[in-house]
């Protein structure tokens, strides 16, 4: 099966492990066999090893180690953030995010919902299977 | 610079009766009518009967002042508290304030969970972000003292009597106590069912399931 994703300048990568875990970064430049130059909005840019970084389908269209106002710019027209946060890779962590965050008494009101929305259709299969009945 | 006050160890620049002139001894000799005044002997403090056998020094009194246990920062008025231990484990109640002793007072509400107006110490509660508003509960009257034993006055037990144990006395909450949670409550249940869910998440206990891993859980 051919490859999709490739590492190239402006290919949109998610840190998967150090300080910077779970950020969205762009890379900028290729240093050699294992390291590229890697820059994001909110940071420095900076050196990373390719093994902590997951590439992911999005890309954008910018020169060789652009200006950080070029590199914002060009994240703005491809529109990395919604494509993201669209996409199903993205949703999920936003999901997971969103999991950890909870505090006791969310845990506790999603509790009850999911035991409403397992009622509702425990209900509706009832009604289901008397009619097929 | 002014020049050396000695030339050498031991050795002065003045000379004695340069430094008589310079320190105005003869000012004060004159004005104490020729003589030096002599300054007065202390009396001399009697000889005491005791010598101890070893100089130990006498310990300061320390000035060490007892506080309440420092509060958590997480555990403010109207916090619901995660009790770990006892007879309520498990129960989410609501902390009121911290007793002069260190103690957190807490209230179930009763009528919620049946957790009355209690004491607890702070290292066996957790302390929840959800908070309930008790600006308008009365807390004052409550303190250490509230929560004292009631002294048991012993009868002197004749010997027959001494092997009786079941003559011990039911144990009774006084009317006022009961009152006391009544009127707490009250107030405290309103601003508890304004919340949707509160009531009842209050009268769930707590428990880990499958999974839960309290050390990455926020509370």
């Amino acid at each position: 099966m051919p490859f999709k994703r490739f590492v190239e300048i402006g290919r949109v990568a998610l840190v998967n492990y150090g300080k910077d875990y779970g950020r969205l970064v762009v890379i900028v430049d290729v240093v050699d066999q294992n390291r590229a130059l890697i820059d994001a909005p909110d940071m420095v840019r900076c050196q990373i090893n390719f093994k902590r970084l997951s590439l992911t389908d999005i890309k954008i269209d910018i020169k060789r180690v652009p200006k950080k106002t070029t590199l914002i710019k060009a994240m703005e027209d491809a529109d990395v953030k919604n494509k993201w946060e669209n996409s199903s890779w993205g949703k999920k962590l936003i999901v997971q995010k969103r999991r950890a965050s909870l505090n006791d008494f969310d845990r506790f009101k999603v509790m009850l919902a999911r035991i409403k929305r397992g009622g509702a259709i425990r209900q509706e299969l009832a009604k289901l299977k008397k009619a097929a009945a | 610079m002014a020049p050396p006050s000695k030339l050498s160890l031991g050795i002065k620049r003045a000379s004695r009766s340069h430094t008589y002139h310079r320190r105005g001894l003869w000012a004060i000799k004159a004005k104490h009518g020729g003589a030096f005044p002599k300054a007065e002997k202390p009396a001399a403090a009697a000889e005491p009967k005791f010598y101890p056998a070893d100089d130990v020094k006498p310990r300061a009194p320390s000035t060490r002042k007892a506080n309440p246990t420092k509060l958590r920062s997480s555990i403010t008025p109207g916090t619901v508290l995660i009790l770990l231990a006892g007879r309520f484990m498990g129960k989410r109640v609501v902390f009121l304030k911290q007793l002069k002793s260190g103690l957190l007072l807490i209230t179930g509400p009763f009528k919620i969970n049946g957790v009355p107006i209690r004491r607890v110490n702070q290292a066996y509660a957790i302390a929840t972000s959800t908070k309930v508003d008790i600006s308008c509960v009365k807390v004052d009257k409550f303190d250490d003292k509230y929560f004292a034993r009631d002294k048991k006055t012993k009868a002197k037990k004749t010997e027959g009597e001494l092997f009786e144990t079941d003559k011990e006395g039911t144990k009774n909450l006084p009317d006022f106590k009961k009152d006391d949670q009544k009127s707490l409550d009250a107030e405290l249940i309103k601003a508890i069912e304004a919340v949707p869910d509160l009531k009842t998440y209050l009268g769930a206990r707590f428990s880990l399931r499958d999974g839960d891993k309290p050390h990455e859980m926020t509370f």
